[in-house]
């Protein structure tokens, strides 16, 4: 069990994470606009989630904590 | 469960002023990380460049000093010898490090300066807006370059890591990139044994990370890492340049 | 303390260490270069840093960082020099920095040549970098002035926050005269500095050395702030000698090693029954107003004495603003006028000759 956790008022919507993501989880959101007019990342399916952090690792703006 | 990844504690809780996928951020938080993890805060000096990272000081919670365009080992050789138990790092665009800062960047490594410097080589002058860089490629396109960089006109782009490998002042002089979870992790190893050379008085310690400009390449986040990937490795090989402490390249 | 037979560019030199410098750096340039050479002599013996940079601009660079970590920080250079200084000079204000800087005045513009001028006094009071801001200048006329200006430069720096200069030319840094050195500084840091960028040792938030404010209205009141602060000096800090001043018909006004030249020609007059006298500015900025202010009643003309082609008598003319008539000699490219060329200029003014 593993948790990304990203903190939306900090994402930037560049989806750098999305595409770093080994299991394909992560999405920007299709409905959401953040406070910076960005659309924020969203996890899609935590269940899948390793806990790996490469979403974190590419993260520009240190958005995603993550915990396992 | 623990946390296994957060925001470092040498990164004040402020949000980056960078635009969306530029990797500064990323590389900002290798340099927090680094800090964190060798527990140096308290006497770690940081000196801000001119350029996108010029607000830096907003966000490292050690002491932080901006400097002039391209000065910022002068400013980071003052600090340093004002109080040599501090330690001391630049972080530079390569605008200001390649081109306005030349000489501040090569004397520094001569005089073996126990500094550290981040230099970001994004090829591109940023904040203004998109300008030939010192680091731009042959072909590249810029706002200054609007039909491409023409080497026989403009000259050929610098690679800084190979030539302060040639000076005796310097320690350490690795390139590296950010452009994928690996390269990232290399990054962090790179700039935290530039640090650590630094604490080992060992002499000048330079981290060159290739990184991205999405708005001014005009790419989305991701092509820009393919452009990285594709255009800048190639001229700007990854690897150790100089390493006295190690093998060399 | 005894006195000492003394070049002027080292007994500077010399006192800038005993009020506590230990952080000089330099670039070799005519005619300071006695002022780097007897730091880079002295400092490794007192535990104190001398550097060569790679250039001024590197110098100053490096003045703003040891300044930025809280210690007294010294450049020195020439003319051409602090015009590559400039940009770091602007910078030191910008941020709130104190330091001391060091104009050993040669001719100019350009690589002009290396005999002594006084062609720096606009640049030094009115534009040394780009911005709103001053600088303090001192200007000695003596060597035992130039030692006892620096250990004042250190302290208003300090005081006021902000970079002083000391314009001093060719001949005071080349002239050897007797001086009597002060007791020294206890410490290289005489007084607290909360503000400065030298660890926060985990006990206080960071602190942030910085000129940038990209909201028109932040900069505006920072600007204004510091501009406060330049009243006061202005208040406080005017420095003059005076010599002969109370019933003189002719005042002549002139700073470092013109005002020499003028005291001899004031003499001069004097012996001819012109009743001539002198002030000699000391501090350049803050402009010594007030000490012109008080004989323009009684003076019938002011001559501006001074080895460019005129830049002072700009502020003697602000000082005097149309009431008396203001009249300027000089001589400029590396000349120091002689006695007898100012004392022509004095006869001038009496009507004396035609």
């Amino acid at each position: 069990m593993a948790k990304a956790i990203i903190d939306e008022t900090k994402c930037k919507g560049c989806g750098l994470c999305v595409a770093a993501c080994p299991r394909k989880i992560l999405v920007l959101s299709p409905d959401k606009i953040n406070s910076k007019g960005y659309r924020p990342a969203q996890v899609v399916d935590q269940s899948k989630c390793t806990g790996c952090a490469s979403c974190a690792i590419m993260c520009p703006d240190v958005a995603i904590t993550v915990e396992r | 469960m623990a946390v296994v990844f957060q925001k470092p504690q040498a990164l004040l809780d402020v949000p980056f002023t960078y635009c969306p996928g530029c990797t500064h951020g990323i590389i900002h938080r290798l340099v927090a990380e680094t800090i964190d993890e060798l527990g140096i805060e308290g006497h770690t000096v940081g000196v801000a460049p001119v350029g996108c990272s010029v607000m830096n000081y907003n966000f490292f919670a050690c002491d932080m000093v901006q400097a002039p365009h391209g000065r910022a080992p002068a400013v980071a050789t003052g600090l340093k010898r004002a109080i040599p138990e501090n330690i001391v790092f630049t972080y530079q665009g390569d605008g200001d490090l390649a081109a306005i800062g030349t000489a501040e960047t090569v004397h520094a490594a001569v005089r073996g300066e126990n500094i550290t410097v981040v230099f970001v080589n994004n090829a591109i002058y940023g904040m203004t807006g998109g300008q030939m860089a010192p680091t731009s490629l042959p072909n590249q396109v810029t706002q200054t370059t609007p039909y491409g960089r023409d080497t026989s006109y403009s000259g050929h782009p610098i690679r800084v890591c190979e030539m302060l490998a040639t000076l005796e002042g310097t320690a350490l002089a690795q390139r590296v990139s950010v452009d994928n979870v690996k390269n990232v992790q290399n990054a962090k190893k790179a700039i935290k044994k530039a640090f650590t050379y630094q604490i080992e008085k060992r002499g000048f310690s330079i981290v060159e990370v290739l990184s991205t400009c999405p708005t001014n390449w005009g790419l989305d986040a991701q092509e820009s890492l393919q452009w990285l990937r594709d255009n800048m490795i190639p001229y700007y090989p990854l690897g150790v340049y100089k390493d006295v402490g190690g093998t060399t390249k | 303390m005894a006195k000492v037979l003394m070049k002027g560019n080292e007994a500077l030199a010399e006192a800038a260490i005993m009020a506590g410098c230990r952080h000089f750096f330099g670039y070799p340039i005519t005619p300071q270069t006695e002022l780097a050479a007897y730091m880079a002599k002295k400092m490794p013996k007192i535990g104190g840093v001398y550097l060569q940079a790679e250039s001024e601009i590197a110098a100053i660079n490096m003045v703003l960082g040891a300044s930025a970590a809280g210690k007294r920080a010294m450049t020195s250079s020439s003319s051409p020099g602090i015009s590559l200084k400039s940009e770091g000079i602007s910078y030191i204000a910008g941020s709130d920095l104190p330091a001391v800087i060091v104009n050993v005045q040669r001719g100019g513009p350009g690589l002009g040549g290396i005999q002594p001028s006084q062609a720096d006094y606009w640049q030094a009071t009115r534009a040394t970098g780009h911005g709103d801001f001053h600088l303090m200048v001192y200007a000695p006329s003596t060597v035992q002035e130039m030692t006892d200006l620096v250990a004042l430069a250190f302290d208003n720096a300090d005081k006021y926050r902000m970079p002083v200069m000391i314009l001093s030319d060719g001949m005071l840094g080349q002239m050897m005269e007797p001086v009597e050195l002060k007791t020294a500084n206890a410490t290289d840091c005489p007084i607290e500095k909360p503000w400065a960028a030298c660890g926060h040792r985990n006990s206080r938030p960071h602190n942030v050395i910085n000129s940038l404010y990209l909201t028109p209205q932040a900069l505006e009141e920072l600007v204004k702030k510091r501009y406060e602060k330049y009243e006061v000096i202005k208040k406080e800090e005017q420095m003059a000698d005076e010599y002969l001043t109370d019933d003189a018909d002719i005042i002549l006004v002139a700073y470092g090693a013109s005002s020499r030249i003028c005291r001899t020609a004031v003499n001069t007059a004097r012996k001819e029954g012109i009743k001539a006298g002198l002030i000699r500015p000391i501090t350049l900025w803050p402009y010594p107003a007030k000490y012109i202010e008080k004989h323009i009643a009684h003076a019938k003309a002011f001559l501006c004495v001074e080895m460019s082609m005129g830049q002072m008598v700009d502020d003697v003319r602000l000082c005097v603003n149309g009431r008396k008539p203001v009249a300027f000699y000089g001589r400029t490219g590396g000349i120091i006028p002689a006695p007898d060329e100012v004392l022509n200029e004095i006869r001038k003014l009496t009507g004396g000759v035609k």
